[in-house]
C-alpha cells in the first residue's frame, strides 16, 4: 500500500525538471544541502510515522480539512458560474503556506537542524516558519524586504511576538527577491546546522517538488469536497500565482483530470503595458532566478527586473518552474490581473459573502469574475481562498479611503 | 598548455603561488575598471578575473554587492564587459570572466563564449552552474577554446569533488569556507584540507577564494594552493578613495604587498 505522500507524489520528476525547466543553480558549497534535503524528503515519504505525524498536525494543529463554501451571492457577479472557495485563509495562522512549513519543519527536525531561517514577501510564509518553529523549538530567522515589513508590519509583529527574528533586508528593490538573496547568503555561511525554509515553489530542486507536494493536500481535499457536493469534477480551478505555491498546490491533483481548466491569475500591477508589474508568466521571458530557470522579468543582460504589484505576497520577479511548464504545454492557462482589478474584488467578495480575503487572493477572485463570465452559468468554479485579508486592512484603508 | 597553466606553471617555477585579483566589470567606472585592472597585472598580479555585474549577487557579502551595484548604475551590459576584456587583455597576461549563470544564459551560451575569444579572453568561471547543468557550456567553451573554471566548497563530497573537478579545464577555484566574498580576520582552517581533498582527484592548478584579505593571510595560503584569489580587499579599498588616480596608487600598493605574500616558505 502506497502512503499519503506517495500519492501526492505520483506525477513527480526525479531529477527536479520539468522540460526545459526547474534544476539547480546554485553555488557548489548548497549541493550537498539540497542533495540531503531531497534525501531525507525521500525517505520521510515512505516512513508511515512521518506521514502520521504530518497528517495529525495538519489535522489538530492547522485545522484540516478546510472547508468548501459556497459563495452563493458572489456567483451572479461570476456569470452566475457555480463558485466555491477553497477555504485555506481559516488554517492556523491564516494561510495556506502553513502546510508546506509544518512538511519542512519536520523534516528540519529529522535532519537534525535547530535552525531555520525564510524569506517572507506578504509575511505569510514568515509567520507560519516562526508558528512552526516556536511548536518545534527551532531557532527561527526570518528575512524580509525593508519595503514589505512597512506595508505588512501587523505581520513583522506576530513574527516577533512567536520568538523570530525579523531582519529587514535593504539590498537591491527591498523585497521579496532580495529577501531571498539574504536568505540564500546566510543558508551558504550555516548551511551545516541551517535548514532554508523556502516558502514558495520556486529556488533550486528539490523544493518546487517538496513544497508542490506539501501543498497538494489543497487540491486532494478540494477534489473530494467537490465530488461530495456537486456529484462532478469543477469546470475550472483558480488560484493567484507569485511564486505558485497555493496554485500549484490546488492545480496538482487536477493535473491528470483533463477536462478541468486550470486558471492562475498573476499580479499586472499597474498593467503589464507600463512595465510595472508582477505578471511573469504573462510578461516575462525565459531565464535563471534564484537557483531554477522559468519564467522572470529580466532585460537582455539577464538583469532582474524590479517587479510591483499592491500585493506584497505576489511581488516577486520569478515563478515556480512547474507553472512555467504547465503554461508551455498549454495545461494551464496564466492571466494578468491590475491592483485595481483586484482590489474591486477585494471588496466584492467582502461585501457579498462576508469574506475579506488576503490582496494575493483577490487577484484569484478578480480572475474568476471574468471566468465566470465566459463559462457561464453551468459552470462550476473551484478558487483556492489562500489567505485572509487582515494584514491587509490597513492599504486597503488607504486604497479606499476609509481612514 | 593553456594559458593559464603557463602562468601557473610559471609561478611554481619561481617557487610561489599565482596571484589572482578579481574585480566587478565597470567599478568604479567602465574605464577605471580597465586601468585599474591593467595596474595590477603590472604590479604583480598574474591573472584576473573580471566580474560580470548581475542584479542578484547572492554569493557575494556586502563589500562586493556594492561595487556591483555602482557597475549596474555604470549600465555594464554584457558587451562593455568585453570591451574591457578586450583592453585588458592587451596586457598580453590571461583575463577570465566570473559570472553568475544568469546574465551567461540570457545572453546566449555560444554567443558568450564566441566573444570572450573574440576578445581575447581565455577563461570563465561559473558560480552558481554546477556541472550538472552544464551540457551546452561545455560545448561551447570547448569549440571556442574558453577555459572553464568550477568552484569546489569545503561541503563538497568526494563524489562532488571528482564530477566538479571532471570538467574543469582551467584551474579549480577552491572556496576556502562556507559563506559569502568579503574580508575575514583568518584563513578558514577548512581551507587547507579541501586543497588537500581536491588533490586526490585532479592534476589541474588549484587556486583558493574567499575572505583572502591581507599579505599574511596570502602567504598562508599559498603554502598549500597553487593560486591565491583576492577580491574583496581590492574593492575596499577603492571604495575608501576619493578619486581613480589615488585608487589605482592604491591597488598598486596593495598588489605589490600580495605578490611578497604569496611566496613560498
Amino acid at each position: 500500500m502506497t502512503t499519503f505522500l506517495q500519492d501526492l507524489h505520483k506525477i513527480d520528476d526525479q531529477t527536479g525538471h520539468f522540460g526545459q525547466f526547474g534544476g539547480r543553480f546554485v553555488p557548489e558549497a548548497l549541493i550537498s544541502a539540497l542533495d540531503q534535503l531531497e534525501a531525507e524528503y525521500l525517505k520521510a515519504v515512505i516512513d508511515p510515522k512521518f506521514n502520521e505525524d504530518f497528517q495529525n498536525l495538519l489535522k489538530d494543529y492547522v485545522g484540516r480539512p478546510s472547508p468548501l463554501t459556497e459563495a452563493k451571492n458572489f456567483s451572479k457577479h461570476a456569470g452566475g458560474a457555480r463558485v466555491f472557495l477553497k477555504r485555506e485563509d481559516l488554517n492556523h495562522t491564516g494561510s495556506h503556506k502553513i502546510n508546506n512549513v509544518i512538511g519542512q519543519a519536520l523534516l528540519t527536525v529529522r535532519m537534525g537542524k535547530k535552525r531555520i531561517i525564510a524569506e517572507t514577501g506578504a509575511g505569510q510564509h514568515g509567520v507560519a516558519t516562526a508558528t512552526a518553529a516556536a511548536l518545534f523549538g527551532l531557532e527561527c530567522i526570518i528575512y524580509m524586504g525593508e519595503e514589505d515589513t512597512v506595508r505588512q508590519s501587523l505581520n513583522v509583529a506576530r513574527m516577533k511576538l512567536l520568538g523570530a527574528t525579523v531582519v529587514p533586508v535593504t539590498s537591491g528593490t527591498k523585497t521579496l527577491k532580495d529577501a531571498i538573496n539574504e536568505a540564500m547568503r546566510d543558508w551558504v555561511t550555516n548551511v551545516e546546522t541551517t535548514h532554508y525554509l523556502l516558502g514558495t515553489v520556486a529556488g533550486p530542486h528539490p523544493f518546487p517538488t517538496i513544497g508542490r507536494n506539501f501543498h497538494s493536500i489543497i487540491g486532494v481535499e478540494a477534489r473530494q469536497q467537490i465530488l461530495e457536493k456537486t456529484g462532478k469534477l469543477p469546470t475550472a480551478v483558480t488560484a493567484c500565482v507569485g511564486g505558485g505555491s497555493n496554485a500549484i498546490g490546488l492545480f496538482h491533483p487536477f493535473i491528470l483530470d483533463k477536462d478541468v481548466q486550470l486558471h492562475g491569475y498573476e499580479a499586472a500591477g499597474d498593467g503589464i503595458e507600463t512595465g510595472r508589474h508582477a505578471a511573469t508568466l504573462s510578461g516575462g521571458t525565459i531565464g535563471i532566478l534564484h537557483g531554477t530557470r522559468s519564467y522572470v522579468l529580466q532585460d537582455e543582460n539577464g538583469q532582474t527586473l524590479p517587479s510591483h504589484s499592491i500585493s506584497a505576497g505576489l511581488d516577486y520577479p520569478g515563478v515556480g518552474p512547474e507553472h512555467a511548464w504547465l503554461k508551455d504545454s498549454g495545461r494551464a492557462f496564466y492571466h494578468p490581473i491590475t491592483d485595481t482589478e483586484a482590489m474591486d474584488a477585494f471588496s466584492l467578495l467582502s461585501r457579498t459573502e462576508g469574506i475579506i480575503p488576503a490582496i494575493e487572493t483577490a487577484h484569484a477572485i478578480a480572475g474568476t469574475v471574468k471566468l465566470g463570465k465566459e463559462l457561464g452559468k453551468d459552470a462550476v468554479i473551484v478558487i483556492n481562498c489562500s489567505g485572509r485579508g487582515d494584514k491587509d486592512v490597513e492599504t486597503a484603508a488607504k486604497w479606499f479611503k476609509l481612514t | 598548455m593553456s594559458s593559464i597553466h603557463q602562468v601557473f606553471e610559471k609561478a611554481k617555477s619561481e617557487n610561489r603561488a599565482a596571484l589572482i585579483a578579481y574585480l566587478p566589470a565597470g567599478f568604479p567606472t567602465i574605464d577605471g575598471s580597465i586601468a585599474i585592472m591593467q595596474e595590477m597585472l603590472n604590479s604583480g598580479v598574474d591573472l584576473v578575473e573580471i566580474g560580470v555585474p548581475y542584479s542578484d549577487p547572492l554569493m557575494d557579502g556586502p563589500i562586493i554587492q556594492q561595487a556591483v551595484e555602482v557597475a549596474l548604475h555604470n549600465k555594464t551590459g554584457i558587451n562593455e564587459v568585453m570591451h574591457i576584456v578586450k583592453e585588458v587583455s592587451k596586457s598580453g597576461k590571461p583575463v577570465l570572466t566570473m559570472s553568475y549563470w544568469s546574465p551567461i544564459e540570457k545572453w546566449g551560451i555560444d554567443k558568450f563564449a564566441k566573444q570572450m575569444n573574440q576578445s581575447g579572453g581565455v577563461g570563465v568561471i561559473t558560480p552558481d552552474l554546477p556541472p550538472d547543468e552544464s551540457a551546452a557550456w561545455i560545448t561551447a567553451t570547448d569549440e571556442n577554446e574558453i577555459d572553464r573554471v568550477f568552484v569546489v566548497a569545503p561541503s563538497s563530497s568526494d563524489e562532488r569533488l571528482k564530477l566538479v573537478t571532471n570538467k574543469v579545464t582551467g584551474f579549480v577555484y577552491a572556496a576556502s569556507l562556507m559563506g559569502v566574498t568579503g574580508t575575514r580576520s583568518e584563513v578558514s582552517s577548512r581551507a587547507a584540507e579541501l586543497v588537500n581533498r581536491v588533490r586526490k582527484h585532479t592534476q589541474l592548478p588549484i587556486a583558493v577564494g574567499l575572505g583572502v584579505s591581507n599579505s599574511d593571510q596570502a602567504h598562508e595560503v599559498a603554502q598549500f594552493a597553487d593560486g591565491v584569489i583576492v577580491g574583496s580587499a581590492f574593492v575596499n579599498v577603492i571604495l575608501d578613495q576619493p578619486n581613480l588616480k589615488d585608487s589605482i596608487a592604491a591597488v598598486a600598493q596593495l598588489c605589490k604587498d600580495f605578490a611578497r605574500g604569496v611566496h613560498k616558505g
